[in-house]
């Protein structure tokens, strides 16, 4: 019969299709999602971690070289644990630095990604650059490490797309004697000579919460927009934020999973919106539906309330242009620049921290202007560290 | 005498349809009101759009599975070459009628002269559009809309007593009202006949190629259009296609049309994209998790695939009989 097998074909057809789109990958760690987990807080939430953080946000910076002044953030340590780095010394310069990452597909990696190819030109030591792109996919990156083995590295930076399945690879790795420097997400091994992050998901979560808890008054409705389930940078900001909030007196009328889609953003928040009668704050896990969200108040007629965002240019200046009250956490992309650094160190015999904290600072009412570039492209992420190099800004348009 | 009456299986559809508009009403106080409803067709004005659009195709005997990637590429495409600028809105829209016009030409060629089937082209064109898209931005997009770029989508017109209608919802009525007209005309007629019985139109003079080649180019045109509407509500994204070529089928489905072609009304196809949304709506005001948006459209797609099954097999054991009356002077939209 004609009609069929059209049909059925079809079937087959949406089912292949379907086979063939990813996941988005999540802003900030480029990691591919997990399965959901029923119960988030009891799997990702770490109360020794998570005091840790929150300690390390007032806690001081210091340069490794006594440069206190003069460092940027992302040559600051936060309570450095120095090792000795002498059995990798290479003096003599001509370094052939590889590069692991992650992915590229999303604007926070992509500004990350530039920040770190120009600060690999401020450094002519280093003569060539290999650099290898898993697109969020675990078997190519696990394929990628395999292959900058046998190309001669000096140094292997790894940027890993998922935590527990890339730890065997970089393991591999650092058997072959080369020194491996792991940044943004970690791994299970302590085998690599540093590992390199801004403080971590539940500072960067804890700092948006209290910020509502401040602002939003008591019994307030606070909406909560995450990205994607079980991708555990975000799942320990929403873990520190629930943490937050369950302290407090405002109330958490809905989490809701955006996908990291505006549209789908715009549409949750126009719902909550009708469904409530009125929202008195956002809480996001990452900033790249921000604007989305904001404008659903705007489209709604209705006043828009305290915010929590991230230091995207579009952000800011709605920010800035509404006159609203909100707060940017950040997870700078400036730590793009440190592998590069720590790799020099390394190779030159010098000290780094055994864990490289980086310091994380918010965007406040205080310090938004400083950060508003409005030449700059909406997706920019204005924590870059970059305004100073050579070249910028026209590698970062 | 000619009466104008609604087409076999759009009533259903519609029932549905205020079913589901007046529990909103109830689920939720923003529906209390016509803003409630206008913000509803404002959501699902995009979707509407690319329904319309599927319509064509599916009525015709094919499938189109590339409108996703489509509504992606040119969202993607307007934010790098508007870049913020008003005074690139025209041009910029323009070329992306020309981008829309060319995708649609591709698949209606490749199906019709190549013979290849639709599911089989528009997927190829899903994964080509895909790639390119990843291959031009690297994986985020660059560049920005302009306001005037975006006003299609997110602004409205003052209206007494109904407050801010949408412009997407005065773009949904008029692409639902020139669908309809186009529907009602020979050559919508036609082609709902090339998918009843693609030979005996072939034998009557028709010619199908052309008519299934047109399927292919409104359906892309109508995704361009899709994709300026989704580009004003919700801005720039790499993701904003993302699955919408399984919601315009569902649908198109959820409208009565005959998955295989050859039955089914347009307004019907719009009325179940409106549906759809609104089904969503009120899952979500009742707290229900939008994960299940998901499950919803798989089933039913099943159910529609099932029914198609059930149906060819009735009319295998009761073929139609031959007229023996006079043919209906009664019009169908």
């Amino acid at each position: 019969m004609k009609r069929n097998w059209p049909v059925v074909a079809l079937a087959g057809a949406l089912a292949l299709a379907g086979c063939s789109s990813d996941l988005p990958a999540d802003t900030g760690t480029g990691g591919s999602s997990g399965p959901a987990k029923a119960n988030a807080k009891s799997e990702f939430f770490d109360q020794t971690e998570f005091a840790r953080q929150l300690r390390f946000r007032t806690a001081k910076a210091t340069g490794l070289d006594g440069q206190d002044g003069t460092a940027g953030p992302w040559e600051q340590a936060l309570e450095p644990e120095l090792v000795d780095t002498a059995k990798y010394a290479k003096p003599g310069g001509g370094y052939h630095l590889c590069f692991s990452n992650a992915s590229v597909d999303n604007p926070w990696r992509q500004v990350g990604f530039k920040t770190m190819q120009e600060e690999v030109k401020l450094h002519p030591e280093i003569t060539k650059f290999t650099v290898l792109d898993a697109e969020a996919k675990d078997d190519k990156q696990i394929s990628d490490i395999q292959s900058l083995a046998s190309q001669g590295c000096s140094a292997l930076v790894v940027s890993p797309n998922t935590t527990a399945t890339l730890t065997p690879a970089v393991e591999a790795a650092c058997a072959t004697g080369v020194p491996v420097i792991v940044f943004d997400r970690g791994v299970k091994t302590s085998c690599p000579v540093t590992f390199i992050h801004p403080i971590g998901g539940f500072a960067f979560g804890a700092d948006g919460a209290e910020f509502l808890k401040e602002k939003v008054a008591p019994g307030g409705k606070v909406l909560a927009l995450r990205i994607l389930p079980g991708v555990d940078v975000l799942e320990q900001r929403w873990a520190a934020a629930d943490e937050v909030f369950s302290g407090s007196q405002v109330k958490v009328v809905g989490v809701e999973f955006t996908d990291g889609d505006a549209a789908k953003t715009k549409s949750i928040v126009n719902e909550y919106i009708q469904r409530e009668g009125k929202i008195d704050g956002v809480w996001m896990d990452a900033g790249a539906t921000a604007v989305a969200a904001v404008e659903a108040f705007q489209d709604a007629g209705v006043a828009i309330p305290p915010f929590v965002g991230e230091d995207q240019q579009d952000f800011l200046r709605i920010w800035a242009d509404e006159g609203m009250t909100a707060v940017a956490p950040t997870y700078p992309t400036y730590q793009w620049r440190t592998p590069v650094i720590a790799a020099l160190r390394v190779l030159g015999g010098r000290q780094v921290p055994r864990e490289w904290v980086l310091p994380q600072p918010k965007v406040t009412q205080d310090t938004l202007k400083d950060f508003i570039k409005q030449d700059m492209p909406p997706l920019h992420y204005a924590m870059c560290g970059c305004e100073q190099m050579p070249g910028y800004p026209a590698p970062w348009k | 005498m000619t009466r104008l009456r609604l087409a076999d299986g759009t009533a259903p559809v519609l029932v549905v349809l205020v079913v589901l508009l007046a529990a909103l009403a109830f689920a939720g106080p923003a529906y209390a009101e016509p803003s409630g409803y206008l913000a509803l067709l404002k959501r699902a004005a995009p979707l509407v759009v690319l329904a319309v659009g599927q319509y064509f195709v599916v009525v015709s005997g094919g499938f189109d599975l590339s409108v996703g990637s489509l509504v992606t590429a040119e969202v993607v495409i307007a934010a790098r070459l508007v870049d913020g600028d008003d005074a690139n809105t025209s041009w910029v829209i323009a070329l992306l009628l020309g981008f829309g016009l060319l995708v649609g030409l591709v698949n209606g060629l490749v199906t019709t002269k190549l013979l290849v089937p639709s599911f089989i082209v528009t997927l190829g064109m899903l994964l080509v559009l895909d790639g390119a898209v990843f291959l031009w931005t690297g994986g985020a997009p660059r560049g920005a809309l302009s306001p005037s770029f975006r006003v299609a989508g997110r602004g409205g017109a003052d209206v007494p007593l109904l407050g801010q209608v949408p412009w997407s919802v005065v773009v949904l009525l008029v692409v639902v009202g020139a669908a309809v007209w186009f529907m009602r005309g020979p050559t919508g007629r036609l082609l709902v006949a090339v998918g009843d019985n693609e030979k005996a139109v072939r034998l009557a003079g028709g010619r199908v190629d052309r008519l299934r080649l047109l399927a292919f180019v409104l359906s892309a045109l109508l995704a361009t259009v899709a994709a300026i509407l989704l580009a004003g509500f919700a801005g720039v994204s790499a993701q904003v296609g993302q699955g919408l070529e399984f919601r315009a089928i569902t649908a198109v489905v959820l409208g009565g049309v005959v998955l295989g072609g050859g039955r089914g009304s347009v307004v019907a196809a719009a009325a179940g994209a409106v549906t759809l949304e609104a089904l969503f709506s009120l899952l979500n005001l009742l707290g229900v998790s939008g994960a299940l948006e998901s499950a919803v459209q798989g089933v039913i797609i099943i159910a529609a695939v099932a029914y198609a099954a059930r149906g060819a097999a009735l009319r295998r054991l009761f073929p139609r009989r031959r007229p023996t009356a006079k043919p209906s002077t009664v019009d169908r939209i």
